[in-house]
Order: C-alpha cells, then sequence, then structure tokens
C-alpha cells in the first residue's frame, strides 16, 4: 500500500479514491423476488425532464405494463403499471430526497393477480429500424438506471444528429456497498449483450465497449461468455477506482477521449449507457415490456439480509425492509443510492423509483460524523479530484460568502462525485458547500430572469401606456381636425346656400 | 448567505469518509521525526533533550493561552490535533542544541502566537510558525543562536549528566571553549571572510560520510541527514507528502552549488557539502513540504521548492548568514499564495486557460 502510493505519485494521474467497498457478501448472494406491496406510490417525476402526466383516473382498474402516465415535453419519460390493480389515489407523497418535500405520485392497489397485458413482441427484434427501437424504448419508460435516470431514447436519439462510433457501457458499479449491476452481468448478461446490439443498431456506432471494474471477475467473466459470438461487442476491465463510472472518467479510459467542458459525450462520438439500461431496452424490444421494476441492492450494517432484490417501482422502502427481514440492529442513516453519492432518505416511506439501485441501512459506526475542523490546505482534495478542481479553494471562496469566486475556479464541472470529502483529514463537507454554492447560484439566476421578465414587461407596459397615450393625443387632434374641416365645409355650405337664397 | 445550511450537520453525500485525519497526519509526521530526534538527543546528550521538551511545552501552552485569550472553548481538541506539538518539535530541531531555556520559551511565543494564532489559527497562517520564530530568534538574538559545540555522545566521558545538562540549560553560561565548534557552513564563511580560500580551510576537514551519520557541530536534529531522509521516506511512503517538493529543495541548492563548484571549488562548496550541511534534508522534506504554507498543486509545489533551494545557496554563498533555509522558506512563503493564483490543475474538459476544449470537428451536430 504504502509502496504503491510512492510509485503512483511518481506517474501523477492519480485521481479518484479507493474506498473499501463493501459489495460481498450482498453481491453474492443470488437475486430474491419479493412479495408484492399491497399499495405502489409511482412518483411522477423520476426521471430527468418534465414530469410525466397522469393518463388513468382513481378506481380505473389497470394490469401490469399498462401505461398509467405519459410523457410530456421532449424529455420526459411514461410511468407504467407494476401490477396488476385499481388505481386509488392521485396525490402527494414524500419523495425519495433528504429534503422531504413531497412530490405527485400514482397509488395502485395491487390486486395480486400480477397480470401482464396482452404485448405483442416484434417478430425480429434486430430488424427494427434506429428510428423504431428509439421509439420503442421511449415508450416502455426506459430511463438511465445508473441513477442519472436520463430518458434513455433521448440518447439513443443522438446517433441520428451527431456521429457516434463508439457505445460505451457502464458496468463499473464503482460505488461501495452497490452490486446490483454486478449481479445483473452475472446472471443476465446474454439479455444485457442483446440489449447492447440493438442499442447499436439505433444509435449506428460500429462497437461496444463494456467497461467492467476489476473487482468483478464474475461479472467479467459471465459477459466474455456472452459476448464471445458478438465481434462489435468488447469487454474491458478497467481499474476499480471511485469514480470510474462518471461518464467523463469512463469515456477517458475507454475510449481516450476527453469531453470538452461545454459539450456531451455524442459531440465527441461516444454515448454512454448503464449496462442496467441495457438489460431494460432488451426488455422493452424483444419482450415488448415495459421498465416496471429493478434489481436494486439493499446493504449496511444494519439491513438484515443484504442482497440483491428484483423490487417494482412505487413500493416503499418501509414495505421492502419487512420483506428482507427488517432491521438489524438500530439504523444511524438511510441512503438511497451508493454512500457517495446518494442521498439522505428524510424517513422510510418514500417509494422506490427508477434510480434507486440501492438502499443502504448504515449503522451508527458505518454513518460516524465528525465535527469539522479547519482546512489545514494538504492538498488531498487537489489530488483526489477526479475532474482537476481544487476543492480547497472553492470551498473556501464559498465559506467567504463568494460562489462567484468558486464558479471562477470551476463549479460548474464539479460533478459532486464526493472524493474530496472523503479524502479531508479535517472532515470538511466539501459537497455539503458546493450543493449549496450551487443552489445558491442558480435561486439567483431564476432572481434575476424574473427580475429581467419584470422589467421587460414593466418597459412594455410604459411602452403601451405612452403609445395609447400618444393615440390619444394623436386622435384628439385628428377629430378636431376634422370637426374644424366639417364647420368649415357646413360654413362655405352655409354661405353657398346663402348666395344661393340671395 | 444561508449559514445554517454550512454549519449544520451535513445531509449531502459521501456518507462514507476515508478516515484520514488532522491529528493522524501529524502524529505520523512526529513519528517520521523520532529517529532524527532519538538520535540528537544520544549527539548531545541531556540539555538538547530538555530544550526540546520545554519548547513542545511552550507551545502548546501558548497555543492554550491563545485560544482561551479568543474565548475558543476547544482548546482540549485543538491541542490534541497535534499541530502545535509538530510546530514546537521542528523548532527545536532547528535550534542549536545547548540553547539556554529562555529560547525555547521565546521561540515558543513567536511560534505559536506571532506566527500562527495571530492568522487565525491553524491552516491559516501564511509563513511556516517554525520558521518565524527561528529567524526571529536569530536576528534578535544572534549569539546563543550560534554558539554550536561539537557533538558529545551520551556515553563518552565528557558527556554532562542530568544535573550538569539541567545547569547548562538554565544558567546559560558561556560554553567550555573544548565544547564549542563552529558548523561547517559558518567555518567556511568566516574563512573565506578572512580570506581564506575553502581548498585550504577544508583541507582534511570535511567528509561528506562523517554527515550522513551525524557527527558535526550544528542544529539539534540537523545533523544525521541519513535519519532525516529515512523519515521522509517513510512520510512518502504513507503519502502524507509527495515528491516534489523535496526533490525541487535539493534540485534547487545542488544545481546552482554543482555549477559553482564546477567553476571555482575555492570559493563555493561542493554539492554533497551543501546537502549534508545545515537545514537542507530537515527543510527539504519537514519544512517545505508544511501543508499550510506551501502551494496545493504539484507544479506550484516543484516552482516553490526550487526557489527555496536555489534561495538557500544564494544567501548560504552571497548573503550575511552561514545558512539561509530559513529564510528562503519564509520568502518562498510569502510568494505561495501567488503560485497559487497562477498555477492551476487543468480541468478536465477544459484548457490551461480554463476554456472549454474544442469540439471534434469530424464529430458533433
Amino acid at each position: 500500500m504504502g509502496f504503491m502510493n510512492l510509485f503512483k505519485s511518481f506517474l501523477g494521474s492519480n485521481w479518484g479514491v479507493h474506498p473499501a467497498d463493501h459489495k460481498r457478501p450482498a453481491a453474492d448472494q443470488p437475486v430474491q423476488r419479493l412479495p408484492m406491496a399491497p399499495r405502489l406510490h409511482l412518483m411522477l417525476s423520476q426521471h430527468v425532464g418534465a414530469p410525466a402526466r397522469p393518463v388513468v383516473l382513481v378506481g380505473q382498474k389497470v394490469r401490469k405494463g399498462e401505461l398509467i402516465a405519459a410523457a410530456q415535453g421532449n424529455i420526459s419519460a411514461p410511468l407504467h403499471a407494476p401490477t396488476s390493480g385499481i388505481i386509488s389515489a392521485i396525490g402527494e407523497i414524500t419523495a425519495p430526497h433528504a429534503s422531504g418535500l413531497p412530490g405527485m405520485s400514482i397509488s395502485l392497489d395491487a390486486d395480486g393477480e400480477d397480470r401482464w397485458l396482452d404485448l405483442e413482441r416484434p417478430a425480429d427484434p434486430y430488424a427494427l429500424a434506429p428510428m423504431e427501437i428509439a421509439n420503442l424504448v421511449a415508450a416502455a419508460g426506459v430511463v438511465g438506471l445508473g441513477g442519472a435516470t436520463f430518458p434513455s431514447s433521448v440518447k439513443l436519439n443522438l446517433g441520428r444528429h451527431s456521429s457516434i462510433d463508439t457505445l460505451i457501457i457502464n458496468g463499473s458499479e464503482c460505488e461501495p456497498y452497490l452490486s446490483c449491476d454486478d449481479r445483473l452481468m452475472r446472471d443476465r448478461a446474454a439479455e444485457i449483450i442483446s440489449g447492447i446490439r440493438l442499442m447499436l443498431i439505433a444509435t449506428g456506432a460500429g462497437a461496444a465497449k463494456v467497461g467492467i471494474e476489476d473487482n468483478k471477475p464474475e461479472a467479467i467473466a459471465a459477459m466474455r461468455e456472452a459476448s464471445s459470438r458478438i465481434g462489435e461487442v468488447s469487454i474491458v476491465p478497467v481499474p476499480a477506482r471511485y469514480p470510474m463510472g462518471s461518464d467523463r472518467q469512463l469515456i477517458l479510459e475507454l475510449a481516450g477521449r476527453e469531453v470538452p467542458s461545454d459539450a456531451r459525450a455524442a459531440d465527441v462520438g461516444v454515448i454512454v449507457h448503464n449496462v442496467g439500461t441495457a438489460f431494460a431496452v432488451h426488455n422493452a424490444i424483444c419482450l415488448n415490456r415495459p421498465l416496471v421494476s429493478r434489481l436494486m441492492t439493499m446493504n449496511g450494517k444494519a439491513a438484515a439480509t443484504p442482497g440483491n432484490y428484483e423490487v417494482p417501482f412505487g413500493t416503499l422502502v418501509s414495505d421492502l425492509i419487512a420483506f428482507t427481514g427488517g432491521l438489524h440492529g438500530e439504523v444511524a442513516k438511510m441512503v438511497m443510492g451508493g454512500p457517495m453519492m446518494g442521498t439522505v432518505l428524510p424517513h422510510l416511506r418514500v417509494p422506490v423509483i427508477k434510480g434507486t439501485s440501492g438502499i443502504l441501512l448504515l449503522d451508527a459506526a458505518e454513518a460516524a460524523a465528525f465535527e469539522p475542523e479547519n482546512c489545514i490546505r494538504c492538498g488531498s482534495c487537489v489530488k483526489a479530484c477526479p475532474m482537476g478542481l481544487l476543492p480547497l479553494e472553492m470551498s473556501a471562496r464559498i465559506r467567504n460568502g463568494d460562489p462567484d469566486g468558486a464558479v471562477d475556479l470551476g463549479l460548474a464541472d464539479c460533478i459532486a462525485c464526493g472524493c474530496c470529502a472523503y479524502v479531508c483529514p479535517s472532515h470538511i463537507p466539501l459537497v455539503q458547500y458546493f450543493y449549496h454554492a450551487k443552489g445558491d447560484l442558480s435561486a439567483r439566476q431564476r432572481t434575476q430572469l424574473r427580475t429581467e421578465a419584470t422589467r421587460k414587461l414593466a418597459l412594455a407596459r410604459q411602452e403601451r401606456l405612452d403609445r395609447e397615450a400618444r393615440e390619444k393625443v394623436e386622435a384628439a387632434a385628428r377629430r378636431k381636425a376634422e370637426r374644424a374641416a366639417a364647420a368649415k365645409a357646413t360654413a362655405a355650405v352655409d354661405t353657398q346656400k346663402q348666395g344661393e337664397t340671395v | 448567505m444561508n449559514a445554517t445550511s454550512l454549519t449544520a450537520q451535513p445531509i449531502a453525500s459521501p456518507h462514507a469518509h476515508g478516515g484520514n485525519s488532522v491529528s493522524r497526519t501529524m502524529f505520523r509526521v512526529q513519528i517520521a521525526l523520532v529517529p532524527a530526534t532519538l538520535y540528537g538527543f544520544w549527539l548531545f546528550g541531556w540539555p538538547s533533550f530538555f530544550l526540546w521538551l520545554l519548547t513542545i511545552l511552550s507551545c502548546l501552552g501558548f497555543e492554550a493561552l491563545a485560544l482561551k485569550m479568543m474565548g475558543i472553548t476547544r482548546i482540549r481538541r485543538t491541542l490534541l490535533d497535534g499541530s502545535a506539538l509538530l510546530t514546537g518539535w521542528l523548532l527545536a530541531m532547528t535550534l542549536p542544541p545547548w540553547a539556554p531555556w529562555w529560547v525555547a520559551v521565546v521561540g515558543g511565543f513567536i511560534a505559536i502566537v506571532v506566527g500562527k494564532q495571530v492568522f487565525g489559527g491553524v491552516g491559516q497562517n501564511v509563513f511556516n510558525p517554525a520558521m518565524v520564530a527561528r529567524v526571529a530568534l536569530l536576528v534578535s538574538f544572534p549569539v546563543p543562536l550560534t554558539q554550536w559545540v561539537y557533538p558529545l555522545p551520551l556515553t563518552s566521558l565528557a558527556a554532562p549528566d542530568f544535573i550538569d545538562g539541567l545547569r547548562i540549560f538554565l544558567t546559560s553560561l558561556p560554553q567550555p571553549d573544548a565544547m564549542a565548534s563552529a558548523s561547517l557552513l559558518g567555518y567556511t564563511k568566516t574563512e573565506l571572510s578572512r580570506g581564506i580560500d575553502l581548498l585550504q580551510s577544508l583541507a582534511g576537514e570535511h567528509a561528506p560520510v562523517l554527515s550522513w551519520i551525524g557527527a558535526r557541530s550544528g542544529s539539534f536534529g540537523e545533523s544525521a541527514s541519513l535519519l532525516i531522509l529515512g523519515g521522509g521516506l517513510y512520510m512518502l511512503a504513507c503519502g502524507i507528502i509527495t515528491w516534489h517538493t523535496p526533490v525541487a529543495v535539493l534540485a534547487g541548492i545542488a544545481i546552482p552549488a554543482a555549477i559553482g563548484h564546477a567553476v571555482d571549488p575555492t570559493h563555493y562548496l561542493s554539492v554533497s557539502a551543501h546537502i549534508l550541511s545545515g537545514a537542507v534534508m530537515l527543510g527539504a522534506f519537514f519544512i517545505a513540504t508544511d501543508y499550510v504554507t506551501s502551494p496545493n498543486t504539484t507544479t506550484g509545489q516543484i516552482i516553490f521548492g526550487i526557489g527555496i533551494g536555489f534561495l538557500t545557496w544564494v544567501i548560504r554563498t552571497w548573503g550575511g548568514y552561514p545558512e539561509g533555509m530559513a529564510f528562503a522558506v519564509l520568502l518562498m512563503n510569502a510568494l505561495t499564495p501567488v503560485i497559487d493564483r497562477f498555477i492551476k490543475p487543468r480541468i478536465l474538459g477544459r484548457d490551461r486557460k480554463g476554456k472549454p476544449l474544442d469540439i471534434p470537428e469530424s464529430k458533433g451536430a
């Protein structure tokens, strides 16, 4: 360890951190199905973009896979019923977010039959046109299952606007504790490869590279086996290093390309999709099954049975915990997602959403919080930052109430991966500082926009009033002139008449 | 600005921590100092032990006092982070081993109160506190700060015992001439000023091997280059420091020394004499690598290190003082904010100037 550090410090490129991964034993447990919860709550906004629009009424009977909320807008995703049952309510429920704020959701009472909608399967899915694949993926509500939840069809469609040569499939799963992608690759490699082939057709890319961290030898073996006869798909083991699964880092590692900070991956000819997304694409196209459930990890010292579970969307975390054997001791912190980037849950009555890769029930020792101390400028955060930022300088600016200074230092490029706070010997919550400043700035931008809009409106009103006043004056003048002309005319007529009479 | 969201218990990710802490880092640096320190005790006897102890105690005492006067409640925790202890330790390493007790007390006061707490405590100081104290002492009390003794290992007969050591430490009587000795740098400077060139003054005197094992007069903790180098390598292996600063410091002094010595060996000391004398080893590994007062990028650290090395050589060669490490460190400390302002790491996806990289022509919409 010590001498590896010595060696690596000579190499220079030393971004990221190596957290203890805590993936086993959960990763080695076979996947389990859980009983259906009596009531599911489907958040209308569980993807990036505009929330879905409900297309069902309360009391309506739905079958599994039936559309219950449609996408609205260009970037959005539809929702489907995860089981058969009756729509019991459309209202607010606490969103799975640290704020504990509510969000709109559709509540569905399961009838216990779990009956699928009769769905027609395409005869030869690989003969479909790129456009058709993208449309089917969109209709199935598939979003990025790595956690970003960006509607996948939008990314697939990028292939038609820019030339994509490489499809990068993210199987790195660099977050500690999580093993759902690992499990999926071990158990469903053939389906994932099928999904990758469909995505290759949809994007027009010539080759796909699947990046898997080398701490998952079983997954690498399974995926190699499944892709052995598919020439376009190559499995590439990547070093286990957090945040290897961040798209910019993975693109650099696998394609050797650096994405310009104001551009997207597609601009350098690549698109990144998660292995879970590839699996969902396979289901959407080959089985014509919409995305209604996902594989997710239950882990942490306070979880009774750590492992991976197939969970329908909308299942409450409290139901999930009950189905998996309850709590093991006292839970000190509940996290949705991984420990490096996940969000704290306000309480257990929040639903699982499409982006839920795991629920962590951390005990007191795992969730130990330390009181922040002064920055000693050790530069650990600078070495750890995968984006090449200066976290210590940015946080100093933010602490002194100068978020613009932090922006000048590259705050906008921060991916909130948490490496800086993870290595900080002074336990400074750097990511919290950055979130705070980003929030502050976007609030200010909104205010600015609003002020600008108000100013424009006021200006327009003033112009209108001025114009109206001007028009009034002009109209009055015109009327006066008309009246004068008319008077003149009558006077002339009168004199004429007088003349005639005279 | 909403202050509570920055001070309240953080809820933002990450929910895991690597386990490093300020006290652990400071502790490891202290471990790295132990061999050279123990060897210093053996070489210079009881007076050096008392000096070391009192310097540390006075640093801790002044830290506690300063915190109390500022109304800070977590005194105990701050003392336990080990930073004041380390400052005192480093300061003691740079003092003449038989310096009297008040040097330790005054040094501790200058280091902690003037060098650190006035700026706002740990992490806020511009200058290395130990070096501030070292330079202030040297400028204010040149005589006791340049009185070196020849190493008298504890086992030798002439070495002062516990009581004698205490007497030397507390009374600051003039040292017996037999024990007094000049450091190599001081000796050559004096001889050069008398018109005796290096080839004559050093004839048979200087052997680098003696510096490696520390058999030379000099500051308490600086004489055994080998042990300091070992401590430095330990810190490198632990990842507490990187190679950039120490290598840059050594290169900064070695390159001009090599050129000078090649041009005129009668006036310029050799590379080994420079690197193995005085505070160069300690400075390169323990002083210049101080987190707070050095630049935070590797490129910046290389510039900083070369600056320290070069200035040290310049002061030693042409300056009024035989040793220039402390001055060089302070000068470069002053430049650290400037270096940090101009040297920034390249952000991924941007060029060195911060402009986004160009989108490749063949791709894109």
